[in-house]
């Protein structure tokens, strides 16, 4: 039989606001257990939360961003369930009323355009953490991350496989960031991912059971664990065995996924209005306002580079994938004064095959913007050749300085006085008096030789243009 | 001197005829005579004397204000910075607060010292204080009856002349009825009023903090300094203020006073009824004008009121868990076990029931049976008391039904404790301000109240309406024999 999946993702996006979501404590990751929380936080008696505007503007901003409906009004909920990290006995929450709701997100998997309906986004604060390790058997509590503003967003079951949901995932990654509504650390949690997969024979339109995959940390992470997923429920149904609806955790080093609470142990969480709060109310003017501050979202900007540098579709696509990438870019065009397709190209390519081969983001690139815009300049006015720029490259990733300094160290600078290179070309000719005679004859072929033996003599340094050029003429005789 | 009103202590004050610590160290032995009522949970001489001699230097000064240097009660319920602050449970008899309430910071700013945290009934659930951890409370016009609850201790401290004046707070009644069974006069102001910041919650949509006084007047001089827009309470409401006292003395000729006939059907005891209609003859004598009005949806607001309240309740007290602060079980086996048996020692009877109460109206599958049916009456309720303003000023009736029931009466009958809120805990739904003035006394020679209702924010116009009748009236003045 053939098989569809059903994929819906749930993300929870921590926003970077400076206090939490209902305290003014500090939301930095990373302090001294409970030195970000406050009697709000720690939820002594008396204590009453109020809204933080900062997290009203963000999800006001991801909605704008995504076409969503932004509520006029949205309600605060409890989420009632006793854990030792959930200071109150209850999560604020939004319930039945999100303050966003229908949007739609663009993807695109192998060349297949593809839009995903967002269900809704709402507001909601973080526990804190348990700490099983270290304290001789006892559990320790840091209520540091309770209270922490999150945006969950809901996507409905429009992914039909492992790859749209990393695309999907990436595409969401990419827009909080944009946004700067996120800083989208997936190894600090600021963007985690729970996933529900379901698969159903193809053509049926009821949905098969679905499993939740909780909190899986990476998008490599995501692919596998829901690929392992499909499988197991295929596996088992056609085994003659039935899926539960159950929560599953990702075991990254065994790659599978294992059931963690069954139905029968879900929470009756016994939602209702939180009195504590007024209803979240979004005037018009406040959105247009928030309009106005919303930056190039993604889309547009790849767009743009497409139109403005004459760029690719996947260039524009992988230089606009991160906005720091995009701003690397731009920042590179208008240093280096450099065509627009050739910084392109270095930066999509050369330069991130490094920051690839250490998996490092262009934040964290040892080649600043202005660095690369050097080499770049350096590479257009014939000082380095195509080839010597990418060694000048590897010496300015390993930390050697900037291409100027790079070039002069190692003498790398190109060689543009046409006696030196004359002498060189009738060096050559000279010495291999054979290969000469066989090329008058017709062989063609062998001026790829030439140019090689001179190459060789300039230790690379000689400006290819120029060697053509008096080989052609030498060698015509 | 105990006999004194805020208002007479304040001008002693101010004219140093007596100052802050010598009043306070006299409050502070009274209570500490007359501890068989069981008004207070605890004292601090130290801290209170500390603050009168501040308050003391501050008059000296000249920066003293209406309120400075006089001593005042706080329901246990306020968390103070450094006191031991209980709400009336063995859940928190260890708890001592690392901050202040608004209202507590309020009084601090305005002067008073604080005299001590006043016996409650646990978590503010009752209607008799004999729900607190700590023992009932006695009334002081006879010491077989309740004071009435939950403010059963500030009300019983103000009576006894314990203190010149105490706070309370009011989710269903909370601070008129005791107030009522005390000869005492309170007022519960609009829901908003007066921030909830710090004043340790019940019901939230319901609770509100309000003074508890000797009369209208010295109502008038603490509303001032509770009242105002708090940005740590999001419900609080950022609306003007007004001196209270300013308009006290205002005529309240052709004031049109409504009286529902739902509160004076049955249920209501004829001694009551005696005393509340000879209370409205006055005020006709006052020059009010009184008018019929209905309020139809009356019946409703004590099942409406049993699901919203506990089931708000049962989510605000989850956070007493054994986990961060408070009463820990001292053996269990794994988390579960300390949880339960934690809250089960934790916890008197009645909180548990209306934990368990409220659990169950949130539960799937009862949601909308119980606890949206129940928001659905709440709007009938406010709807019915928007209509009858229509027609009216104030509406006038009896705070409680019946005088002080004896101790023990009730207390194995929890809806007929339920009921002695009957004409109370509308208001609390509405969000109204709600008074209850000392009119007379039953056969039984305990006290009755007047409950006079008003308008959103109107507060002032209740406490003119309260004064004008105080200022004709003795029945405020009236002491218990043993206290005068």
């Amino acid at each position: 039989m053939e098989w569809e999946t059903v994929i819906g993702l749930e993300v929870h996006v921590q926003l970077l606001t400076k206090s939490k979501l209902f305290s003014g404590a500090a939301t930095q990751y990373g302090a001294e257990p409970n030195t970000q929380a406050c009697a709000v936080d720690l939820a002594l008696p008396g204590v009453l939360p109020v809204m933080n505007r900062d997290a009203a503007r963000m999800a006001a901003k991801f909605g704008l961003a995504i076409g969503a409906k932004i509520n006029n009004r949205s309600v605060f909920a409890r989420k009632n369930y006793f854990y030792p990290d959930l200071p109150k006995g209850y999560q604020i929450s939004q319930y039945e009323l999100p303050v966003v709701s229908q949007g739609k997100l663009r993807i695109e998997v192998d060349g297949q355009e593809k839009i995903v309906g967002v269900a809704r986004a709402h507001l909601e604060e973080d526990a804190g953490k348990s700490l099983h390790e270290d304290f001789h058997g006892l559990t320790g509590i840091d209520l540091n991350r309770a209270g922490t503003p999150l945006l969950e967003i809901v996507s409905e079951p429009d992914l039909r496989s492992a790859k749209e949901a990393v695309a999907y995932l990436k595409k969401l990654h990419s827009l909080v960031t944009y946004l700067e509504i996120c800083d989208g650390n997936m190894q600090e949690g600021s963007f985690r991912c729970d996933a529900n997969v379901s698969v159903r024979p193809k053509g049926q339109k009821e949905f098969g059971t679905r499993a939740e995959i909780k909190n899986v940390n990476s998008f490599r992470f995501v692919e596998k664990a829901i690929e392992f997923e499909i499988e197991r429920q295929i596996e088992l149904i056609e085994g003659g065995g039935k899926v539960v609806q159950e929560t599953r955790l990702y075991d990254s080093v065994k790659n599978e996924t294992r059931s963690m609470r069954g139905k029968e142990e879900a929470h009756d969480y016994r939602y209702f209005p939180d009195p504590d709060l007024l209803p979240l109310v979004i005037e018009a003017a406040f959105i247009e306002e928030t309009g106005k501050t919303l930056p190039e979202l993604p889309d547009a900007k790849a767009e743009r580079f497409q139109q403005q540098y004459k760029l690719s579709a996947y260039d524009a696509g992988v230089l606009t994938a991160t906005r720091a990438m995009a701003d690397y870019y731009e920042q590179v065009v208008r240093a280096s004064g450099a065509d627009p397709k050739i910084a392109a190209n270095w930066i999509a390519v050369e330069l991130s095959g490094f920051l690839n081969s250490e998996n490092k983001d262009i934040t964290e690139s040892p080649v600043k913007a202005p660095m690369m815009a050097g080499l770049l300049k350096r590479l257009a006015d014939n000082t380095v050749s195509g080839k010597i720029a990418k060694d000048v490259l590897a010496a300015m990733w390993a930390g050697e300085g900037d291409a100027d300094a790079v070039i002069e160290k190692k003498g790398l600078k190109q060689i543009t006085d046409t006696g030196a290179i004359e002498k060189a070309v009738d060096e050559v000719i000279a010495k291999n008096p054979k290969q000469l005679e066989q090329y008058r004859a017709g062989k063609e072929a062998l001026f790829g030789f030439f140019v090689g033996q001179v190459m060789k003599a300039t230790q690379g340094k000689a400006n290819p243009a120029q060697v053509n050029e008096l080989l052609k003429k030498k060698l015509a005789g | 001197m105990f006999d004194k009103t805020v208002a007479e202590l304040s001008a002693a004050l101010k004219a140093r005829k007596v100052s802050s610590a010598e009043l306070t160290r006299a409050f502070l032995d009274r209570i500490s005579r007359y501890k068989d009522l069981n008004a207070f949970i605890s004292v601090d001489p130290e801290r209170s004397l500390a603050q009168a001699r501040a308050a003391d230097e501050r008059i000296a000064r000249g920066q003293g204000g209406p309120l400075t240097g006089v001593p005042v009660a706080q329901k246990d319920i306020f968390c103070a910075d450094g006191w031991l602050t209980t709400c009336g449970s063995k859940m928190l008899a260890n708890f001592v607060a690392p901050y202040n309430a608004t209202v507590i910071e309020k009084f601090d700013a305005a002067g008073c010292v604080n005299l001590g945290k006043t016996n409650m009934d646990e978590f503010a659930m009752g209607s008799s204080n004999e729900t607190s951890f700590y023992g009932p409370v006695k009334n002081p016009w006879d010491t077989q009856a309740v004071p009435g609850g939950s403010s059963g201790g500030s009300a019983a401290a103000v009576a006894a002349r314990l203190a010149p004046a105490a706070t309370g707070t009011d989710t269903g009644g909370s601070i008129r009825q005791p107030a009522a069974l005390c000869g005492i006069t309170g007022i519960k102001p609009s829901y908003g009023r007066v921030s909830r910041y710090g004043m340790i919650a019940f019901a939230s949509s319901l609770d509100q903090g309000g003074p508890m006084t000797k009369t209208a007047e010295d109502a008038a001089l603490l509303l001032n300094a509770m009242c105002g827009f708090d940005a740590r309470d999001s419900t609080s409401v950022d609306q003007p203020v007004p001196d209270f006292t300013a308009t006290l003395n205002n005529s309240i000729k052709g004031l049109r006073i409504g009286l529902p006939k739902e509160y004076f059907g049955a249920g209501l005891s004829a001694d009551v009824a005696k005393v509340v209609e000879a209370a409205i003859a006055e005020y006709r004598k006052l020059g009010a004008e009184v008018v019929d009005v209905s309020l139809p949806n009356s019946q409703l607001a004590i099942p409406c009121y049993y699901v919203l309240a506990p089931a708000e309740a049962s989510s605000n007290l989850a956070r007493f868990d054994g986990v961060r602060y408070g009463y820990r079980a001292p053996e269990y086996k794994d988390l579960i076990d300390m949880y339960c048996k934690t809250r089960a020692q934790g916890f008197g009877a009645e909180v548990k029931r209306r934990i368990l109460i409220g659990t169950y109206v949130l539960s799937a599958g009862y949601y909308d049976a119980y606890y949206l049916q129940a928001q659905r009456l709440r709007r009938l309720i406010t709807d019915d008391f928007n209509r009858a303003f229509e027609k009216c000023d104030v509406i006038a009736g009896p705070t409680s039904p019946t005088t002080a029931f004896n101790l023990g009466a009730k207390t194995d009958d929890p809806v007929a404790m339920y009921l002695s809120d009957i004409y109370t805990i509308s208001v609390n739904l509405a969000g109204l301000p709600g008074m209850s003035i000392p009119a007379g006394f039953g056969s039984d020679q305990r006290p009755v109240g007047l409950q006079l209702i008003g308008k959103y924010f109107d507060e002032a116009r209740l406490l003119n309406a309260a004064h004008q009748y105080q200022q004709a009236t003795d029945w405020h003045q009236r002491a218990p024999k043993e206290f005068a």
